[in-house]
């Protein structure tokens, strides 16, 4: 019927009266309303129902509630009537966007799938085959048919296949032939949505559909249950990569200085901050800039944390060196002190980062879903920690870092400004627990507390890596991320956590001094 | 004495310096008394630092902003009202000893205060035992009725029944994911759901729970599964009672892993204007909330409520939340008791307060009932893009707040009434007053 | 013997210590009992409270102080010995209610009841007895510490490395006590408490006795960390904390010295921790809290590391602050007071309180003996030996 009426619709002019009563319908603020004249809009077959409906999903679709009249704000500015498509110069005072709620989008979406099916854009049709593929219309039937038979993209063939094949299987008069090929399809398929399909299926079904039905499900989970050990490795990874950049300043400034620094944490707040405050600069002057927000983000945040780190050693813990537990109780007054001022300075409240449009998203690789921000995040980390390590090899500056560690009176006879080199370095550490806040934006929350949350975290990696090691660092958080993610699922968010800090303690019996203990005269210092 | 005193200085009238100096020294004396006298304190205990500071500050300023309101009226019974703020820091031993010292040394007439419900647990005993007044304004779990104490925030019936009533009715929601922070709230709402959902035929397969720690950050794992669950071909929705700062790293989970409200809603009890306030609401479009208040909603008092509030705080963009109102509702409630009885004696007032009626700013009126909770309208918002609630669906009337939910075991035969029986845990089967308060 | 181990142990400020502390104990709780409310001598029952809650922090100030001052174990994790003890003596109140409770079961606490518990969990059982539960307030802190030690010292787990696993340790047991499925009331921990031993705990005659308790406490834990300190077993613990190596190499069994202090200074926390409950009336997993064992570590600092009355002096100086600065027109900006007195501290007065004024008192007994004998050393000033 869709079909029919998507084939005349552009050969004669509709019927005046049923479409604008169903789109004066729009006008009356009831959801059940909008509904139905959603429907009838639809299938009316007039030209102007696909901009209609479009309005309405984007929130263009205005109602004068008093004179019932619907206008459409075109995409260009110009509004015109909705019933008679007349040019209107402008929208009447009281008229307001028709609303929608969860149940009206659904709607909205399923109409615009049948009415975009024969887009002229390849990625439109998929888009529409798949929400046919969710909705199964039978309506849609005739229209995929005629699509399918046109069609030439690969993709968008397959995509209409499987609507099509979607339809049959709920379609309570297709023959049993017609059912079995449209299992096999689905089953193809094989991913959540498939089986989604499959498992809502009454039990009215031919027998042999229902066998076939019941081993395709069996197939598809087993494919799934396998993906799932894939997808634990892949969100292990992820969360080991915000541990290791939360750590890895730390492992500057804990592991190469041997100053317990408690006030990393607000390092990295300052950095999610510099971060809110560089998207705000942006929002109100330069929008369009909005996805370089990060890019600008991630200098400044090295800078302005590196920069309070380097006033932190020079002020406070050169004064303590050689009293290493001292400096825990200096930079935990010092954490306070800084949580309060940005409370102070910038409300208690969270503050919003955006995620720019680069890192929003995911995509899909085999069945497993990867967000793009996630993904980001961990080049981000592996990056950096490429650099820190290539500058700690290659350059003068970690040379003299390298030096000052292993044997600090050694050092400064060698003529190396050692109180220069730890005021670099500390500065470091910090700029890079700045640059960690602006990855860490991207996924929690930029507030005052942001710091804490990940403190003891960042120690335990640290820790169990082995201070003193980067390298130690690195397969610390990848191992706990990935421990973590695996004993997650079996028990649960709370005792998995418990089961790493158990597994954690014990491990320090093992080798008391991390994963990769450094050797040497070092280690009695 | 005072007789004996202008007695004294008429004698003196001769030296009329000495009686310019003593009048002055009396006319001081009579400033500063009657002064010591003028003002009533009111006592607000909400954390400034620490973990809560972040939805507790909103809540002291709400009060200060109230109190200069009525200020401006004229105080009360002819004083001013003085506020007394403490800062408990999000610690909840703290959070007793400051009420101790608002009561005790301070001598305010009534507190405002709390967030948590460790934290109200935690100043209870001390209110029940130097008898005085606490106003509690946020959502709990219910399964209490204290005679010092009176609740504005919503009892489990007055928000999460509705919004699970709502998803079935509307979205046809067929299996469901109960997800909330490890503490009670969640826990006892959860419960309470679980109760409800298979009353109305819901099986036990169809139901998720699930469970996090505060602050939890890393939502990979919980999203996929609730995805996983999302998709045996039910129509499925969430329903979080997830508990602040978890919240922002879960919803930017949900929208990055593509999980839309037209696919999966979710429906939270602890996610307002002010916790949307830290996220980009766009991919959240159309995800639900439930309270008993929105800053959207169009009435004459709540656009005039939030006109001088954002006065007051000087940002044209600060937004109001359902806490704010409880307040806003539970602060006219206690000045017209104590207009009522003429006198800020907390057992004078406790009396008066039930019955009490005050408006809401949702264009009703509200009114504290014998078990120290309130009358309430339910509002199930949809998230819009630009960080406001629409409201979708409303309770045609208000409804009366049930300190004793009747979904569970324990509690079904209790009710908390402190007029007629004087008692917060009267069985009604056993007719008997529970332990409590003896 | 006893007179002995005590004279040995004293010395001027300690024994000035004992006697502000008898007598705070002695006086406090008599005015605030017998003296009219309202009279100006009268203490308030909140200030009896309050100053109860400090003698129970001074004791853990204590107990951390004899571990880092004299042995060199920084515990980042004695917050959790303190909140065991602080539920064992939380769950003998609870089983105390009885029927009082919000739903009237005679057995279970009202938080079972409405997580529908069938039953009371094994481990609550015996928690109606007084004596058991007091055996536990020492048992279970002190068991799990020689549990921990015996782990850790053994395989000679040092220096930052233990501090961050006892750091884990009460992490995972915050995580744990917060799970509502643990059976100790989740989030919400133990509150609304009714009786100790049939006495009511609001009651303002329970109030002082559990303060002069508290003070009785305070004084024994204190001669005991005299006794320790000043003992032949004390001056391994030092030998330890300056040079573990070598005194290893000298034949003592450091490990053994080490988990002995160790579970030692983890009963006393214990009774700390159960001290405290009954007084501030709720103890809930934050007590647990990874800042919460920090802080207890920079109390001791404040005071003066290695001096024992420093310890106790820093716990009610830090806390002191704290109550002050959280009142009036500071409270919003107290953090920074709190957190600048930290960094001033550890800048300025790196010995603590106690520790700079015995160094200032010792270097002006050194001035004054070198002005009386005026000799023709022109460097006669001499700078006091440091500790360490």
């Amino acid at each position: 019927m869709l079909a029919i009426s998507l084939a005349v619709a552009f050969a004669a002019p509709a019927l005046a009266g049923p479409f604008e009563d169903a789109v004066a319908k729009f006008a009356n603020d009831d959801f059940s309303d909008t509904d139905e004249a959603i429907g009838a809009v639809a299938t009316s077959g007039n030209p102007l129902a696909f901009p209609i409906i479009s309005a309405l999903q984007d929130g263009r679709l205005s109602a004068d509630p008093d004179t019932k009249k619907v206008f459409i704000t075109q995409a260009d500015g110009k509004i015109i009537d909705a019933a008679t498509g007349a040019a209107v110069d402008k929208l009447p005072d009281n008229a307001a966007a028709v609303r929608l709620n969860n149940r009206l989008r659904r709607a909205v979406e399923a109409a615009l799938g049948g009415l975009t099916l024969l887009s002229p854009d390849p990625a439109k049709r998929i888009a529409a085959a798949q929400s046919v593929f969710k909705s199964h219309e039978e309506s849609a039937l005739s229209v995929i048919d005629g699509a399918l038979a046109k069609e030439t993209n690969k993709s968008v063939k397959a995509a209409f296949a499987e609507a099509r094949a979607a339809i049959l299987l709920y379609k309570s008069d297709a023959t049993e032939v017609e059912k079995l090929e449209a299992v096999a399809v689905v089953k193809a398929r094989g991913d959540q949505e498939a089986m989604a399909l499959l498992t809502g299926l009454g039990g009215d079904l031919p027998p042999n559909v229902a066998r076939a039905a019941a081993s395709a499900i069996a197939s598809i989970q087993s494919n799934l249950a396998m993906w799932s050990m894939v997808q634990n490795a892949w969100y292990g990874l992820s969360l080991g990569s915000v541990l290791l950049l939360a750590a890895i300043g730390l492992a500057i400034t804990f592991g190469v200085m041997g100053v317990i620094n408690m006030a990393h944490g607000e390092m990295v707040m300052l950095g999610a901050y510099t971060t809110f405050v560089v998207q705000e600069v942006i929002r109100n002057n330069y929008p369009g800039l909005f996805d370089y927000s990060l890019l600008i983000a991630v200098p400044l945040a090295f800078l302005v944390a590196g920069a309070v780190g380097v006033a932190i050693e020079r002020g406070i813990i050169r004064f303590l060196y050689g009293r290493p537990l001292e400096t825990l109780l200096a930079t935990w007054g010092l954490s306070l002190v800084l949580q309060q001022a940005v409370r102070t300075a910038f409300g208690p409240t969270n503050r919003e980062v955006g995620n720019p449009s680069w890192m929003s998203g995911a995509f899909e690789l085999g069945q497993i879903t990867i967000t793009y921000n996630r993904l980001w995040i961990l080049c981000f980390t592996l990056a950096v920690f490429v650099i820190l390590l290539a500058m700690l090899r290659y350059t003068a500056l970690g040379l003299e870092m390298r030096a000052v560690t292993q044997n600090r009176r050694m050092a400064a006879s060698m003529g190396i400004a050692t109180s220069r080199v730890d005021a670099l370095t500390f500065g470091l550490g910090s700029g890079i627990a700045g640059i960690a806040g602006v990855a860490l934006s991207q996924i929690d929350n930029v507030s005052p507390n942001l710091g804490q949350s990940y403190i003891i975290d960042s120690f335990m990696v640290v820790v169990f890596g082995g201070v003193g090691n980067l390298w130690g660092t690195l397969v610390g958080a990848f191992t706990l991320g990935i421990a973590n993610k695996f004993l997650e699922p079996v028990a649960g968010a709370v005792l998995g956590k418990i089961a790493i800090l158990v597994l954690i303690i014990l491990f320090i019996q093992k080798r008391p001094r991390g994963l990769f203990a450094l050797k040497g005269r070092a280690v009695e210092a | 004495m005072l007789t004996k005193l202008t007695h004294d200085i008429a004698t003196l009238s001769r030296r009329r310096w000495l009686a310019a100096t003593a009048g002055l020294v009396l006319g001081l004396a009579a400033f500063s008394n009657a002064k010591a006298q003028e003002t009533i304190k009111v006592g607000v205990l909400h954390s400034l630092s620490g973990t809560m500071a972040i939805s507790e500050t909103t809540l002291k300023d709400t009060i200060l902003f109230l109190i200069e309101e009525q200020n401006k009226k004229g105080g009360v019974l002819g004083k001013k009202l003085e506020p007394v703020v403490v800062d408990p820091a999000s610690n909840w031993p703290l959070f007793a000893e400051k009420a101790r010292e608002l009561i005790t040394k301070d001598k305010v007439s009534v507190v405002f205060g709390c967030w948590t419900s460790v934290s109200r647990k935690s100043v209870l005993p001390v209110f029940k035992e130097l008898n005085s007044i606490l106003f509690y304004p946020v959502q709990y779990e219910g399964e209490e009725s204290e005679r010092n104490v009176f609740y504005t925030g919503a009892a489990p019936n007055q928000q999460a029944v509705p919004a699970v009533d709502y998803l079935m009715k509307d979205e046809k929601v067929k299996r469901w994911v109960l997800a909330g922070t490890d503490y009670v709230y969640p826990r006892t709402t959860n419960k309470i759901l679980e109760a409800y959902l298979k009353s109305k035929g819901v099986k036990q397969e169809d139901i998720m729970i699930n469970y996090t720690p505060f602050g939890h950050s890393d939502w990979q794992t919980i999203v996929a599964d609730i995805k996983k669950f999302g998709s045996a071909g039910k129509k499925t929705a969430v329903v979080s009672t997830i508990n602040g700062d978890a919240n922002v790293p879960f919803y930017k989970e949900l929208g990055n892993q593509g999980i839309k409200a037209t696919d999966i809603p979710v429906v939270a009890f602890s996610v307002g204007e002010e916790e949307l306030a830290g996220i980009d609401t766009k991919p959240l479009l159309g995800h639900l909330a439930a309270w008993n208040y929105f800053q959207s909603i169009k009435s004459p008092e709540n656009e005039k409520f939030i006109k001088a509030w954002q006065a007051y705080t000087k940002n044209p963009k600060r937004v109001t939340n359902d806490p704010m109102e409880a307040h806003v509702i539970g602060f006219d409630m206690w000045v017209k008791a104590v207009e009522k009885v003429k006198s800020t004696d907390p057992d004078k007032v406790i009396d008066a307060l039930p019955g009490i009626e005050a408006k809401n700013l949702t264009g009703g009126t509200s009114k504290m009932l014998p078990n120290h909770h309130i009358t309430k309208p339910v509002f199930i918002g949809e998230i819009k893009a630009n960080g406001q609630f629409d409201v979708v669906w409303k309770t045609p009337g208000l409804v009366a707040g049930d300190a004793w939910s009747k979904e569970l075991e324990g509690s079904k035969d209790l009710i908390g009434d402190w007029v007629g029986k004087k008692c917060g845990n009267y069985n009604t089967k056993t007719n008997k007053c529970g332990g409590q308060g003896s | 013997m006893t007179p002995h181990v005590l004279t040995r142990s004293l010395d001027r400020s300690a024994t000035v210590f004992l006697v502000v502390v008898a007598g705070l104990g002695v006086l406090i709780p008599l005015s605030n009992v017998l003296l009219p409310s309202g009279s100006s001598l009268q203490v308030p029952t909140y200030l009896v409270a309050l100053f109860g809650k400090y003698a129970c922090y001074a004791i853990l100030a204590l107990s951390i102080d004899l571990i880092w001052g004299y042995c060199g174990i920084l515990s980042l994790g004695h917050g959790a010995f303190f909140a065991l003890g602080g539920y064992a003596m939380g769950m003998y109140l609870m089983r105390q209610i009885g029927s009082r409770g919000v739903y009237g079961n005679p057995i279970l606490p009202d938080f079972m009841v409405f997580l529908n518990y069938p039953a009371l969990p094994w481990y609550w059982h015996g928690f109606d007895m007084f004596w058991f539960a007091a055996l536990m307030v020492i048992l279970v802190p002190g068991l799990l510490a020689f549990c921990f030690g015996w782990l850790a010292f053994r395989s000679r787990v040092t220096g930052v490395y233990l501090s961050i696993i006892t750091q884990a340790m009460t992490y995972a047991l915050l995580l744990a006590f917060f799970r509502n499925d643990f059976g100790f009331g989740g989030n919400n921990g133990l509150t609304d408490f009714k009786d100790i031993l049939g006495f009511n705990v609001q009651a303002d005659g329970t109030r002082a006795a559990l303060f002069a308790l508290s003070c009785l406490a305070l004084i024994v834990t204190f001669l005991i960390c005299r006794a320790v300190v000043t003992s032949k077993l004390g001056k391994v613990l030092i030998a330890i904390r300056d040079a573990e190596s070598r005194t290893r190499f000298l034949g003592y069994r450091v490990e053994s010295y080490k988990l002995f202090v160790f579970t030692l200074s983890a009963c006393m926390a214990g009774v700390a921790g159960a001290l405290y409950v009954p007084q501030v009336g709720i103890i809930n997993p934050s007590e647990f809290a990874p800042g919460n064992s920090i802080e207890a570590v920079i109390w001791v600092a404040v005071g003066g590391r290695g001096t024992l009355v420093g310890a106790a002096l820093g716990a009610v100086v830090v806390n002191y602050a704290k109550t002050y600065f959280t009142s009036g027109p500071l409270a919003p900006y107290w953090l920074f007071m709190l957190g600048a007195l930290f960094i001033l501290v550890t800048l300025l007065l790196p010995k603590g309180i106690v520790g700079t004024f015995n160094a200032w008192r010792e270097s002006r007994k050194a001035t004054e003996k070198a002005n009386a004998e005026s000799a023709a050393l022109e460097d006669g000033v001499g700078e006091p030996k440091p500790a360490e």
